[in-house]
């Protein structure tokens, strides 16, 4: 067998300077990638290290030497003696005001990394009157026996629509509808997603940061309050389908298998699936005879 | 090319011939249908949100057949966007993504062939638009309302949507007039312009009716300026504008001479797009001169192209606009039909400055932030009109990912008189950071409202007595529309320039001047800029799309329940904070300087 020979990329080295530190990357990286190696802990939410970042969030904004306004530094490409500031009071506050937007909109109460930034960058949700203040507030959507939308939680990262589309699996069974606050990830017509031209990959609920998507086991589970992660394993595995070689991740929960993922720096994978690795489990643990 | 899943939803016949129809006829100059995606499309080209790949040849006419369909049978219907996803390739969830985006398209069957578009935005809202509004909704119109139509110096305005016919415009409605309108028995529009054609330059075609046609058109001094063009080489012709000083009229100011050398010094094709999504509330200047002198701005933009070697030059014209959209389609027809535009203009290739140019129009469906200018560039591919994050520039990754001059309709049209006088005279005129004429639009409780042309320099005083003057106490000034800011009667002596203004800490924006007197429910007003913020913001960034509305939502309580003007204002100030430093584009970034400065000036919450 013939190795397949990958052009190598050469890239040059940029200088960037973060927080008065000097921190070398490579051309193209991003200002996120410097922060990153500097050691600075910047929150993301619509950044993902699997599809192409929309900058919509704005939650990983810093200052640019330069720059009018804030810069996201997710997609911002590092350039050759950037001074890049990330621990000021402007750069705090808008973090904070984000953190709160996102807070006072959607229920990001299943995202453990949302929630805990809430508390680091001091958001004070209580000033928000809650007569007044308008959410999110669309009923879950449960259409079949996968995976269900609970779009109350949806804080409109685009990560979904990236992953259905040209990142991965290019279905484009689902798109950003509406305008504004409206705004809503949805197929055609809003019509369900056995009628839409989903495949049921669930790359989409890979990629979603609050659950808004959630495999329907995790989200029966926690209906009846038995949704436990700290009681479960991970195996790691290789699919037995085909012979790709998908490596999978079993999340087991009372030796039930309750949700499927794959690495993001997995080779083959970067994180995505198909049906099967992803859903086609239950022959695993058919424990009827 | 992803293979296109749909539902079962059938299109009627009707709607198919609309969608058919549409892809034919929709392009008769440069970009055909078929070579859309040779010449117009480079696959691999990354370039909008971090990179997608441009590979629908027929995506870019997404908008146009929508409208299409839109004007044939009322509304979109799920077979009929089966039939636009099959037909152009696009995913039918994109479809309904795109045009869900625009506040023109429907997806329900409105009940009427008449929808009703009844402005209650700021200028209208004080001359009887929300009264206008209630009065036809009750005589059983089909009624929306609507933001700023554009027509505020014949408030109050509606634009009607029609299904099977020609879209009107109704100036100074009333429920009469209206009337009137749906049964063709409407009035033509007269030029607004009450200066008399000696005090103008830019407009002063304006009041010639017979400038509308070709002939007519050059018989009143008309492609003068393009003939001087052509005797320089194309690099002159940007040099002029750079040394006229000429900058953008939209409401940025960006000197236009910069942006054209940058793109005439990037590798083709190269793009010439005109800004003509006239939507800040308060502005109509570039309506007036699109209607009333449609071939100036055909002329300037040939220039343009000559002077970048921009073969393909497109218009993006807001949906609001049918009697601006009929003049500017007809010129464009005539003047190819005339050889002013296309495979060689004039015919100067006789004089060895032979040079390919051609205009397509493109319509805007109700949509604010189209007038954002990466915003337009995806709405015309066919993407929801939501910006790009900057860098890059239009002038290195424009419209399909290639080098793009954007410029606003007034800013073109200069081009014209540069070419006449030359760069260095035009300079002579106004200041010397402001330079030529710019055309105000006057509104409000003025007694003469309408566009008015003045040399920069002239206080806003001046501008104001040109206009006749206040009607009643004068008791603010909207300056530069919601995205600019109130002003006092104490900034009357300022003289409005760029710097001048700017240094008194105002804006002049797109040129929007309405006067407000003390009879105005300034609590009223100002919750409306909110809410048009609100309803205008794509939604794309956390910002503006959580921030237009929490804002919003503290002029309602304010407004309605009688908040505490300090409590609100630590917030407001947040969200003016957040929104200014971390949006994604301009309408993040001004979307509180109007409200802010009604709550400095004391206008609103009961602190009059």
């Amino acid at each position: 067998m013939t190795m397949i020979e990958r052009p190598v990329e050469l890239r040059s080295k940029v200088s960037v300077t973060i927080d008065g530190e000097s921190v070398d990357v490579l051309e193209g990286d991003t200002i996120l990638d410097a922060c990153n190696k500097a050691g600075k802990d910047t929150p993301t939410v619509c950044y993902g290290p699997t599809v192409t970042p929309v900058n919509a969030c704005r939650v990983c904004v810093v200052e640019v030497e330069g720059s009018r306004t804030l810069v996201p530094s997710c997609s911002r490409p590092a350039e050759e003696g950037m001074v890049v500031t990330t621990d000021s009071e402007r750069v705090d506050a808008n973090r904070k005001m984000v953190l709160e937007f996102l807070a006072t909109s959607s229920d990001v109460s299943q995202s453990e990394e949302i929630m805990g930034w809430l508390g680091d960058y001091g958001a004070d949700l209580d000033r928000y009157d809650a007569e007044t203040t308008e959410r999110m507030t669309d009923d879950v959507k449960v259409e079949d026996d996968l995976y269900i939308r609970a779009y109350d939680r949806c804080v409109l990262c685009y990560k979904c629509v990236e992953a259905c589309g040209e990142d991965a699996q290019w279905t484009f069974a689902i798109a950003m509808s509406g305008r504004g606050f409206n705004n809503r990830i949805s197929t055609e017509f809003d019509v369900t997603l056995p009628d839409s031209a989903c495949v049921y990959c669930g790359n989409c609920v890979a990629v979603c940061p609050t659950n808004a998507l959630q495999f329907k086991t995790e989200f029966d589970l926690r209906k009846m309050g038995d949704w436990r992660p700290e009681d479960q394993s991970v195996s790691r595995t290789v699919c037995s389908y085909c012979g790709v070689g998908c490596n999978l991740e079993l999340h087991v929960q009372d030796n039930s298998i309750v949700k499927v993922t794959s690495p993001d720096d997995h080779s083959i994978t970067s994180g995505n699936l198909c049906v099967k690795g992803r859903f086609g489990y239950q022959y695993v643990q058919n424990r009827s005879s | 090319m992803p293979e296109i899943a749909m539902t079962d939803a059938e299109p009627t016949a009707a709607e198919v011939a609309a969608v058919a129809d549409a892809v034919v006829l929709q392009s008769p100059g440069q970009v055909t249908f078929d070579a859309a995606g040779e010449t117009l499309v480079q696959e691999h080209e990354r370039v909008v949100r971090g990179g997608q790949d441009r590979i629908f040849n027929r995506r870019h006419l997404l908008l146009p057949v929508l409208h299409a369909v839109r004007d044939a049978i009322g509304w979109i219907s799920e077979g009929a966007a089966n039939e636009i996803a099959r037909v152009l390739q696009v995913p039918p969830a994109e479809v309904f993504g795109v045009a869900s985006f625009y506040e023109l398209f429907t997806f329900e069957d409105p009940g009427s062939p008449d929808v009703l578009h009844v402005c209650d935005d700021t200028a209208c809202r004080i001359k009887g638009g929300v009264e206008l509004k209630d009065e036809l909704s009750a005589d059983g119109r089909v009624v929306h309302g609507s933001p700023c139509l554009g027509l505020c110096e014949q408030a109050p305005a509606v634009f009607v949507q029609r299904t099977g016919q020609q879209h009107v415009s109704v100036r100074t409605a009333t429920k009469d007039t209206v009337d009137a309108a749906l049964d063709g028995t409407m009035t033509v529009p007269v030029a607004p312009v009450p200066q008399p054609a000696e005090a103008l330059t830019l407009l002063r075609r304006v009041h010639d009716d017979a400038v509308q046609d070709y002939d007519g058109y050059v018989a009143a001094g008309g492609y003068e300026a393009l003939a001087k063009a052509v005797t320089m080489a194309p690099a002159d012709v940007v040099t002029h504008v750079g040394d006229a000083g000429l900058t953008g009229r939209g409401g940025a100011a960006f000197p236009t001479g910069f942006k054209w050398s940058a793109v005439a010094g990037e590798p083709g094709p190269r793009h010439l797009v005109v800004n003509a999504d006239e939507s800040e509330p308060g502005t109509f200047k570039d309506r007036v001169i699109m209607e009333h002198d449609p071939f100036s701005l055909i002329e300037a933009m040939t220039i343009g192209g000559y002077a970048m070697g921009a073969e393909q030059g497109w218009i993006y014209i807001r949906g609001e606009y049918p009697e601006a959209t009929r003049a500017l389609r007809s010129a464009i027809a005539e003047a190819r039909s005339r050889n002013m535009l296309g495979p060689d203009v004039g015919g100067y290739s006789s004089q060895g400055r032979g040079f390919s140019f051609d205009i397509e129009l493109r319509l805007g469906a109700g949509a604010y932030i189209c007038g954002e200018e990466t915003a337009l560039l995806n709405s015309i591919e066919g993407y929801r009109g939501e910006p790009r994050n900057k860098p890059p520039f239009p002038t290195t990754h424009g419209l399909f990912g290639q080098p793009t001059a954007i410029n606003n309709v007034e800013t073109m049209v200069n081009v014209n008189q540069i070419m006449l006088l030359g760069g260095e005279a035009y300079a002579q005129q106004g200041t010397e950071r402001s330079t030529g004429t710019k055309l105000f639009c006057l509104s409000g409780h003025v007694n003469a409202p309408g566009v008015y042309e003045v040399t920069y320099g002239a206080t806003l005083r001046e501008v104001i007595d040109l206009a006749g003057g206040v009607d009643g106490e004068l008791k603010a000034i909207l300056m530069g529309g919601a995205a600019g800011s109130f002003i006092g009667p104490d900034m009357l002596d300022v003289p409005l320039t760029i710097e001048a203004s700017r240094e008194a800490g105002f804006s002049l924006g797109s040129g929007v001047i309405m006067a407000l007197n003390d009879t105005v429910d300034f609590d009223g007003f100002v919750a409306r800029i909110a809410q048009f913020f609100r309803d205008e913001s794509c939604g794309q960034c956390v910002p503006c799309r959580v921030g237009t509305v929490r804002q919003s939502e503290s002029l309602l309580r304010i407004r309605e329940k009688g908040a505490p003007i300090e409590a609100e204002r630590a917030m407001l100030d947040d969200f003016a904070m957040v929104m200014k430093d971390s949006s994604i584009c301009g309408l993040g970034h001004t979307a509180s300087g109007a409200i802010l400065s009604a709550i400095d000036m004391g206008l609103i919450g009961g602190q009059r």
